[in-house]
């Protein structure tokens, strides 16, 4: 009975000292965080890929809350959960969210195998970076794709694909969430994230960044913009401009009505999330394209300054 | 141009060594240490070596194989082998083979490549695979033959180690183990009682030799073990010479030479900069004689190696290699 | 025998040419001159399409104090201002000339009578720097650090030494040991003119054994200009000793401390024996820098040669002058086979800092596949800075670039001793490059902050 006794009055003292104990250091030591933080992190995706540009999802969490007592959530953005989840975040903080247009990763590189010519065997670590510090790559161009897949590396969706055949990345548009992963890594800036139109992300894109003399990027690759001037002719809506030897289409601008697309002569200009174009003018096409594409739709100008865009080879 | 050029960072040359040039050296510094073994433990030291080798390198070959789906093969480069002549070295040669293989599906299996393998595994793979078996099975790994009966059956005699006798010396007042025990210079070609490899000590002299010149191992680890073991045993023997032997013989004893030169020098499992390493021979050395004289064990090499092990990677952060003009700084 | 303390390694030797005596290359058709020849501002084109130039007339100025001019170094018209793939491996503006004849502009002294400061004792330390500023002058070794940047030591360093990079450590390389033997008295001249230029007594030649008619022939003629303190360092054949940390360490016993410290900090001033050489010709005899000896091997080559080259030369032409380039060729390197830049075709010109061209064939150009690393820590033993390559490039391939920063990784000299001595074959060097190339990026951004 005694045995039975002190048992418990020991394990009872225990229990109470460390009770005790407990409830004193959380109370000394409580760290107090904003519920909401909690909250928004708990719609949040959880993938912790950065791509907002805060580390992970918790970070993303205080920013907003942050935010939100600052008075606005402009320029926060999830690129994972995309509207909806900043809707439900907004809906948390009592905010509002703007919109913000859809956004793709565009690899602006046509340099396929077939279209550069390799000149040189890189015989180093698979990497862009210490290929990019090597020289100018297997090919005669210094501003295309190295293909050693950097890319492909740093995408937490898998959306990025290396195309055996071509030797460049391909984007899966429906796996892609712009969080600019790849855009960071590509030594060459290569990948753009680049605002796109509409629910099917539709775009048209100059797939080169050669800023090459139009002979030296011609001698390069037979799919290099060659800054013949031709799109910009065509344009109807100034959206295109040749700086540095290569065209860029700004995609605030574009209406996706594609007439450049026909007439670039090198086919550096493409379309995506589009059909293909039937061989000839089809205006039709071109301008039931363009009329969703002008619905109102804000996007955020990625790389202003940037505004050379290049034709691409096939389509 | 004709033909493409190779572009590549520099340097563009190299100094034509490779891992399994390391491998295969240290299993030629072995070879020695290997001879003896089948002079004085004949046919069954020969039968374990081989069950040893072939075991250890089947286990590697379906792990990759079957489990990791390697394609790439790793069993050329000799590492499993050295791990199966090692494990083999510190087993009696009168071990049944069953346990044998079990040790080297450990060795293997578990301790390298769960790790994933040649170069990521924490601990050495051939002693985890010797402690494994002296833990689980201690008669077994105990039961010594009596060496320079060739070709005798596997049931043959058994002797007593002198390290047993050395811990029977330490842990009671009869004096009688001390008559029983072998002189120093028997124990140094090898002629007593022990593991398969770690009774001729000569021989491992002339591996550590051989090793030494062709910069497979420095002497850095080695030395430290076996100075470290001689001062201690020295200060011990000095305190009390009727408990505790004298130093020269606790160096010759047991498998401190076998685990200093081929166990303890391991590429994977030993610190990387020179200071590291003499702080990691020094505990080792410390260690061993801390078991051997207080401990459970008459043998505490091995224990000792498999612990530095585990601090290895404590040991790399903390020591780093002098930095050039670090000296001018101060 | 002295060297330095830490590490280095012993690459096989392969001095194929050592008892070519130097040749003069025939000139070229169109010589190409590459703006950047040198570390720092490329210089600026001061010609244009049609202009007529002659041997010795500038081309390009300088584009800053860390800069130099640069000279034609043949007689012709401008063809063109355009790019040029250089060793780099990318584009990079370059002024194009055809040569027409061989006209030398007057003011130089073609005469090779040797000229020492005994017949111009009015020179003072401001005239030599100036004229080798003026001359283009740059480091011969490899590095192209403009010559007259390393003669003006910042305010507060007193440098006490001259110390003459006379190893040549890397392997093939002949040129250093041909220029010696062929012409040690104006090498001489050329480092009193250097220890006059800093102002210290004491010059020493570091010269490693393996090059013992250099030393005996060095010695001797160095007893001629006994007003000067000069001492030729016999040195062990170990590399990377024409590193500047080590030669100092090798030679006088000092180590230069981390980055961003110079050498002048603890009292050395180094130069290439090139440099010494092309400092005479600056100082003495009026002629800018426009040629120099660069050694053609390899081991398949017909006949691997010393030349004296005309820069913009391109490399194809004395690939030519050695027997052609063999059919098996796999990369062609400029500069020695530790340090060099694989080059993307022969047509790269020579240029300042153009050593050697190395031609390899398939085999040796290949790369064994690299294998785990088996922490075997050779390249800890190897590495010359006391550094750890194995975690450095590890560091560096995880992109972890403060814990990169904290085990130094800026102390990295890119010899490749790492690189060379793993048995696994792990390019250690190419990830830890661009790691130092980062870290050292950051720590910029953070001081402009």
């Amino acid at each position: 009975m005694n045995v039975i006794l002190i048992a418990v009055i020991v394990l009872g003292a225990i229990g109470l000292i460390a009770a005790l104990v407990l409830y004193f250091t959380s109370k000394k030591f409580a760290v107090k965080e904003d519920p909401r933080i909690g909250q928004v992190n708990e719609v949040l995706p959880g993938a912790n890929c950065g791509g907002c540009g805060f580390p992970g999802c918790g970070g993303m969490a205080s920013a907003c809350v942050k935010a939100a007592d600052a008075g606005s959530l402009e320029g926060l953005n999830c690129p994972v959960g995309g509207q909806p989840v900043m809707e439900k975040v907004a809906a948390i903080l009592g905010m509002k969210v703007e919109a913000s247009a859809p956004k793709l990763a565009v690899v602006r590189c046509n340099g396929t195998c077939e279209n550069r010519p390799r000149t040189v065997i890189y015989d180093g670590v698979k990497s862009c970076r210490i290929a990019n510090t090597t020289c100018m790559g297997e090919t005669a161009c210094a501003y295309g794709c190295l293909g050693c897949g950097d890319c492909v590396n740093a995408c937490q969706f898998g959306a990025i694909k290396m195309n055996e055949t071509t030797g460049l990345p391909e984007v899966d548009t429906t796996k892609c969430t712009a969080c600019g992963a790849c855009a960071k890594a590509c030594p060459r800036n290569i990948i753009e994230i680049r605002t796109m139109k509409g629910a099917k992300k539709m775009g048209v894109v100059v797939e080169c960044m050669n800023k090459d003399k139009g002979a030296v990027a011609m001698k390069a690759c037979k799919a290099a913009c060659i800054a013949c001037q031709k799109c910009v002719k065509v344009c109807t809506f100034d959206a295109i401009h040749v700086e540095n030897n290569v065209a860029y289409i700004d995609p605030e601008k574009c209406r996706n009505c594609r007439k450049c697309e026909q007439e670039c002569p090198k086919k550096v200009i493409h379309a995506i999330n589009m059909p293909a174009l039937k061989p000839k003018p089809a205006p039709e096409a071109a301008a039931t394209a363009a009329k969703p594409a002008a619905a109102p739709v804000k996007p955020t100008s990625p790389e202003a300054p940037k505004a050379p865009a290049a034709p691409k080879t096939e389509a | 141009m004709a033909n493409q050029l190779t572009v590549s960072l520099s340097p563009h040359v190299h100094s034509g060594d490779s891992v399994s040039k390391n491998m295969y050296g240290v299993l030629i510094a072995l070879i020695p240490a290997l001879l003896c073994s089948f002079i004085y433990f004949g046919l069954g030291a020969i039968l374990v070596t081989a069950v040893s080798v072939a075991s250890c390198v089947f286990f590697e070959w379906a792990i990759n194989k079957y489990m990791l789906k390697n394609s790439q093969t790793t069993i050329c480069d000799g590492s499993a082998i050295l791990t199966g002549v090692l494990l083999a070295f510190n087993v009696p040669s009168n071990i049944p083979l069953w346990i044998l293989i079990l040790g080297a599906l450990f060795a293997i299996g578990v301790v390298k490549m769960t790790f994933g393998g040649l170069g990521c595994n924490l601990f050495n793979p051939a002693l985890a695979g010797r402690a494994f078996l002296l833990i689980s099975f201690p008669v077994q790994m105990t039961t010594w033959p009596v060496p320079g009966q060739a070709f005798m059956t596997v049931d043959g005699e058994t002797a007593a180690t002198p390290l047993a006798l050395l811990k029977q010396m330490a842990k009671s007042d009869d004096l009688s183990a001390i008559d029983q025990m072998p002189d120093s210079l028997s124990m140094l070609i090898g002629n007593t009682g022990g593991a398969m490899g770690e009774v001729c000590e000569l021989a491992i002299l002339i591996g550590f030799c051989y090793m030494l010149w062709k910069g497979i191992i420095t002497w850095h680890i080695p030395v430290s073990i076996v100075a470290t073991v001689f001062v201690f045993a020295g200060l011990l023997h000095l305190a009390d010479p009727l408990h505790y032997a004298n130093p020269v013989y606790q160096v010759v004893s047991g498998g401190l030479l076998l685990g200093a030169v081929f166990m303890a020098t391991d590429y994977v499992t030993s610190p990387m900069s020179k200071k590291g390493q003499i702080v990691y021979g020094v505990a080792i050395g410390f260690l061993t004689i801390v078991i051997r004289t207080w401990g459970a064990y008459p043998e505490g090499m091995s224990f000792a190696i498999l612990i530095m092990n585990a601090f290895t990677p404590l040991i790399n952060t903390y020591f780093k290699p002098k930095r050039f003009g670090e000296v001018v700084k101060k | 025998m002295k060297t330095f303390r830490i590490g280095g390694v012993h690459p096989a030797e392969n001095k194929l040419s050592a008892a070519e005596p130097i040749k003069v290359a025939e000139l070229p058709k169109v010589a190409v001159f590459p703006m950047g020849q040198h570390i720092g501002a490329p210089a600026k084109p001061v010609v244009a399409k049609g202009d007529k130039v002659k041997v010795g007339t500038m081309i390009a100025e300088a584009g800053g104090f860390v800069s130099a001019p640069i000279y034609s170094s043949v007689s012709g018209t401008v063809l063109k201002v355009d790019t040029v793939v250089d060793a780099s491996g990318y584009a990079k503006p370059a002024v194009y000339i055809t040569v027409e004849g061989d006209e030398w502009e007057e003011s130089i002294d073609r005469s090779t009578e040797l000229v020492t400061l005994n017949d111009r004792p009015e020179l003072t330390s401001k005239d030599i720097i100036e004229k080798i500023k003026n001359a283009g002058v740059v480091g011969m070794g490899g590095a192209c650090f403009p010559t007259h940047v390393k003669l003006s030591p910042p305010p507060g360093s007193k440098p006490e030494w001259v110390i003459i990079n006379a190893v040549e450590c890397e392997p093939y390389l002949t040129a250093d040991h041909r220029l010696m033997l062929e012409h040690a008295d104006e090498i001489l001249v050329g480092v009193t003119l250097l220890m006059k230029a800093v102002n210290v007594n004491k010059g020493y030649i570091g010269i490693e054994n393996n090059k013992p008619d250099a030393i005996k022939l060095m010695t001797e003629r160095a007893k001629q200009f006994s007003q000067f303190d000069i001492e030729v360092v016999p040195l062990k054949v170990k590399y990377p000793q024409g590193g500047e940390k080590q030669l100092i360490d090798a030679v006088v016993g000092r180590q230069v401390p981390a980055p961003p410290a110079l050498p002048v900090s603890v009292g050395a001033i180094l130069q290439n024996v090139g440099t010494a050489y092309a400092v005479y010709e600056a100082v003495m005899k009026n002629k800018p820098l426009f040629e120099r000896i660069v050694t053609v091997t390899g081991k398949s080559l017909a006949h691997p040669s010393n030349f004296l080259v005309r820069m913009g030369t391109p490399m194809s032409q004395l690939i030519d002058a050695c027997g052609g380039l063999p059919e098996d060729t796999g990369k062609v390197i400029g500069g020695g086979p530790m340090m060099g830049k694989a080059l993307m075709n022969t047509e790269v010109p020579i240029c300042k800092g153009s050593s050697g061209v190395l031609i390899m064939n398939d085999k040796e150009a290949r790369r064994a596949e690299a294998q785990p690393c088996i922490r075997c820590a050779k390249c800890v033993g190897a590495c010359p800075m006391g550094l750890e390559p194995y975690l450095l490039s590890k560091l560096s391939a995880y992109a972890d670039w403060e814990r990169a920063e904290a085990e130094d990784i800026t102390s990295c000299i890119e010899c490749g001793s790492c690189s060379f001595t793993c048995p696994s074959h792990r390019p250690l060097l190419d990830q830890i490059r661009l790691g130092k190339a980062t870290v050292m990026g950051i720590i910029r951004s953070r001081n402009v902050k």
